[in-house]
C-alpha cells in the first residue's frame, strides 16, 4: 500500500539517501536500521510528509500523499521522538484529546487498557510527575485505540521494560494481522518476534 | 470505535485544550495582565500625572502596552505544543491546519485580548478617561486584541523552531501592527473630540475579516516550515 | 502558458541566464548612472525655491521607488517559490532582500539630507518617510528571519511566507501611515511635491529611475549567482565551475 519511488534527501549539504525506492504491503513490517545520523528519522518523517524530499515521491495506495495528504492523514498513525504527549495534562486527558483531534467519537473505558500499560493509579496526575518509561507508555496508548492502517513509529520500544516490549510486541503481531502495516525504527532485535521482518539498512554518508 | 470527520469537533478540541491549560497554569493569563498594568503605570511616572496630559496621551498609552503584553503571550501559542510533538500530530492528521489554527488562536485570544478588554474600566480609572472615551477603547481592543492574535500568530509560527525566537518575532511582528495601532488611536482620539469614529471601527473590523480569512492560511504555511 | 519557465527551476540553467543577464545590465546601469547623475546633480536647472539643495531628489525619489520595487519583486519570486516550489525563486528571494534594504536604508538618509534644508529638521514623521522606515523593518525581518534558521532551505521558505505577508500588509501600512498623517498635520505642508515636475527635470528623474532600476537588477543577478553556487556547491557543474576558474 505504501510506495516510496526515487526519494532523495539532502540535509545541510550532505546526501543523506539517494533514489530510494521500497514498498510496504498489508500486514508487513519494516524495520529501518543503520548507524546514528544515517538518515532514519529524516526517511520516516518524509513519509510521514512532514518534509519535502528533495527528489522523488511517496505514493498510498497509488495516490501521491502530497496531492491526497488529507486520506492518508487519516490512515496515518506517527508517533515520533517527541511522544505527542503534553505534561500538564493527565493520560487520561491526553488521551481524550488525542481521539478527538482524530475524530473518534465515543471514549472508550480507558481504565483497564491503562492498568494492561502499567499506569494503574497514575491515569489522573498530570504526566509531568510520571518517569519517563511512563510518559512513553501514554504515547503508546494510542496504538491500542487507533483504527489507522499504517503505523510510523520511531523507536517505539524506548524505555520499556521486558514486559512492555512484549505486550507492545503482541500489538504489533495483532494490527499485522488484520492487514496493517508497521514501519519503524529501532534498536530492538525484533527477529525472534517477527519471521517476516523486512529491513532497509541506510548507511552514513559523507 | 466509529469515527466522524467533524470540524466542529476539531476545533473544540484544540480550544479547550489550550484554555485548560491556562487556567491550569494561572501565572499564563495573569502575567500579560500585570504587565500591562505595570507598563501604563510607568508613563504616569515617567511624563507627570498631570490628568489633562494623561487622557491626551491614554490612547497610545494602552495600545502600545496592549502589543507589548500581547507579544508576550504569543510565544506561548505553538512552543510547547511544538516541543512536546502535538504540533506534529496535528500536522499530520486529516483536518486542514487552518482549522487548528483558528482553534487555538481562538483560545489565545480568550486568555490574553478577552481579559484586557474585561478590564479597560481599570484603565479608564489609571488614566483619566471619560465614558465616552471609555467606550471607544472598549470597542477598540474588542476589535483589536482578535487581530493581535492573528498577525502575532503568522510571527510565533514562523519562529517556533528558533532557539532565540521570541525578540525575533517581536521585531516581524510589531511593523504589521501598526496599522491597526493608527486606526485604533485614532478612533478613542477622535471619540474624545466627541466625533464620529465609527469609520475607524469600521476599518479594523474589515481587517479582522480579512486576517480571519487569510491569517490562518499563513499560519499553517509557517508551522509547516517550522516542523519540517 | 509557463512552459518555458520550466527549465530555469534548475539552478544550472537558472546561474546560465544570470550570466547572459549580467553584462546587459551592468552596462544600463553604469551608462544611465553616468547620464543621470551628471545631468541630475550639475546640468539641470537650480529650483527657483529650493535652489540647488532640491538634487538629492534625483537620488532620494529613485531610491524610493526602487525599495518598493525591490520589495515587490521579492514578493512576485516568494509567490512563485511557494506555489510552484521552486527552489530558484527562494534564492531570489534572499538576493534582493539586501539589496532592497540598501535602497530603503539610502531613500531614508537622502530624505533627511532633503529635510534639513527644507524644514530644518534632520528627521520629519511625514508620510513617505515613515512607511520607508516601516518597508525598512519589514526588510530587516526578512533578513534576520533567514539567517535565524540553520537549514537554509526552511530559512527560504520561512523568508518567502515572510515576505508575502509584508507585500499583502505593505498597502495597508502605507495608507494608514498616509491617514495617519493627514490627522496630525501641523500648519506647514510637508508632503514633498511630485505633482508638477518641471520637464526640465523630469527627465534626468527618469533617467536616474532607470539607473537605479538597473543597478538593483545587476546587484541581484551577481547576489543570486553566488547564492546558486552555494546552494548546488555539492553538484558536480558547479565543482567544474568552480576548478576551470
Amino acid at each position: 500500500m505504501l510506495h516510496i519511488k526515487s526519494v532523495t534527501c539532502i540535509k545541510q549539504e550532505r546526501c543523506l539517501f539517494d533514489e530510494l525506492n521500497f514498498s510496504l504491503k498489508s500486514g508487513q513490517i519494516m524495520q529501518l536500521a543503520g548507524p546514528n545520523g544515517a538518515g532514519k528519522t529524516s526517511l520516516l518523517r518524509i513519509i510521514a510528509g512532514f518534509s519535502l524530499p528533495d527528489e522523488g515521491d511517496i505514493l498510498y495506495r497509488n495516490q501521491s500523499i502530497k496531492k491526497y495528504y488529507d486520506e492518508y492523514a487519516r490512515d496515518l498513525l506517527f508517533i515520533g521522538h517527541k511522544t505527542g504527549v503534553n505534561v500538564q495534562l493527565s493520560a487520561l486527558e491526553n488521551v481524550a484529546h488525542w481521539l478527538a483531534i482524530n475524530g473518534y467519537v465515543d471514549t472508550p473505558d480507558l481504565y483497564p487498557l491503562l492498568s494492561k500499560l502499567g499506569l494503574v493509579g497514575l491515569e489522573d496526575v498530570p504526566v509531568r510527575t510520571l518517569s519517563a518509561g511512563q510518559q512513553r507508555r501514554v504515547a503508546l496508548v494510542r496504538l491500542w485505540l487507533s483504527e489507522a492502517k499504517l503505523w510510523i513509529l520511531d523507536e517505539p520500544f524506548t524505555a520499556l521494560d521486558k514486559s512492555g516490549v512484549a505486550f507492545l510486541q503482541q500489538r504489533f503481531t495483532e494490527h499485522l494481522s488484520k492487514g496493517g502495516a508497521i514501519l519503524l525504527t529501532t534498536h530492538q532485535d525484533l527477529t525472534t518476534h517477527f519471521s517476516d521482518l523486512q529491513t532497509l539498512t541506510l548507511e552514513y554518508r559523507h | 470505535m466509529t469515527r466522524q470527520h467533524s470540524y466542529w469537533q476539531l476545533f473544540v478540541a484544540v480550544f479547550n485544550k489550550d484554555v485548560k491549560l491556562a487556567f491550569r497554569q494561572r501565572a499564563e493569563i495573569v502575567n500579560p495582565i500585570l504587565f500591562f498594568l505595570i507598563v501604563i503605570s510607568l508613563f504616569p511616572l515617567a511624563i507627570g500625572p498631570e490628568p489633562g496630559l494623561l487622557s491626551r496621551m491614554a490612547p497610545g498609552i494602552i495600545w502600545v502596552a496592549a502589543l507589548l503584553s500581547t507579544m508576550l503571550g504569543l510565544d506561548k501559542l505553538f512552543r510547547d505544543d511544538y516541543h512536546d510533538g502535538s504540533l506534529e500530530q496535528l500536522i499530520a492528521s486529516s483536518y486542514p491546519l487552518s482549522l487548528t489554527v483558528l482553534g487555538k488562536v481562538a483560545a489565545h485570544w480568550v486568555i490574553t485580548g478577552l481579559p484586557l478588554v474585561l478590564m479597560t474600566p481599570l484603565f479608564a480609572l489609571l488614566l483619566n478617561l471619560d465614558t465616552t472615551a471609555l467606550m471607544a477603547t472598549l470597542l477598540t481592543l474588542l476589535l483589536g486584541t482578535p487581530l493581535l492574535s492573528f498577525i502575532g500568530a503568522i510571527g510565533a509560527g514562523l519562529t517556533v523552531g528558533l532557539q532565540k525566537g521570541g525578540i525575533l518575532m517581536s521585531l516581524l511582528v510589531l511593523p504589521l501592527y501598526i496599522p491597526v495601532l493608527i486606526f485604533a488611536t485614532s478612533a478613542i482620539d477622535t471619540s474624545t473630540m466627541s466625533l464620529d469614529y465609527s469609520g475607524q471601527l469600521a476599518i479594523l473590523g474589515a481587517m479582522l475579516v480579512v486576517a480571519t480569512i487569510s491569517a490562518p492560511i499563513a499560519i499553517s504555511s509557517a508551522l509547516k516550515v517550522s516542523v519540517s | 502558458m509557463w512552459k518555458w519557465l520550466h527549465p530555469y527551476a534548475k539552478a544550472e540553467r537558472a546561474y546560465q541566464l544570470c550570466n547572459t543577464l549580467l553584462p546587459y545590465f551592468a552596462v544600463v546601469t553604469v551608462i544611465s548612472m553616468i547620464v543621470g547623475w551628471v545631468w541630475g546633480l550639475g546640468f539641470a536647472p537650480a529650483d527657483y525655491q529650493q535652489k540647488d539643495s532640491y538634487r538629492i531628489i534625483f537620488i532620494h525619489v529613485p531610491s524610493a521607488i526602487l525599495s518598493m520595487g525591490a520589495y515587490s519583486s521579492m514578493a512576485i519570486a516568494a509567490i512563485v517559490a511557494l506555489v510552484w516550489q521552486l527552489r530558484n525563486a527562494e534564492l531570489a528571494v534572499i538576493a534582493i532582500a539586501p539589496v532592497g534594504a540598501c535602497m530603503t536604508a539610502i531613500a531614508l538618509i537622502t530624505g533627511a539630507a532633503w529635510g534639513k534644508p527644507m524644514w530644518g529638521a534632520w528627521w520629519v514623521w511625514d508620510a513617505r518617510l515613515t512607511s520607508e522606515l516601516i518597508l525598512l523593518f519589514l526588510y530587516l525581518g526578512v533578513l534576520s528571519l533567514y539567517h535565524a534558521f540553520e537549514d537554509k532551505k526552511s530559512a527560504g521558505r520561512a523568508a518567502s511566507i515572510l515576505a508575502i505577508v509584508g507585500v499583502i500588509n505593505l498597502p495597508i501600512i502605507h495608507f494608514s501611515v498616509e491617514w495617519w498623517n493627514t490627522l496630525h498635520q501641523g500648519a506647514s505642508i510637508t508632503k514633498f511635491n511630485r505633482d508638477a515636475v518641471d520637464p526640465s527635470m523630469f527627465w534626468p528623474l527618469m533617467i536616474n529611475i532607470l539607473a537605479f532600476a538597473a543597478f538593483v537588477g545587476t546587484v541581484t543577478l551577481i547576489r543570486l549567482k553566488n547564492e546558486i553556487l552555494h546552494r548546488e556547491k555539492h553538484r558536480p557543474w558547479v565543482r567544474q565551475l568552480l576548478t576551470k576558474g
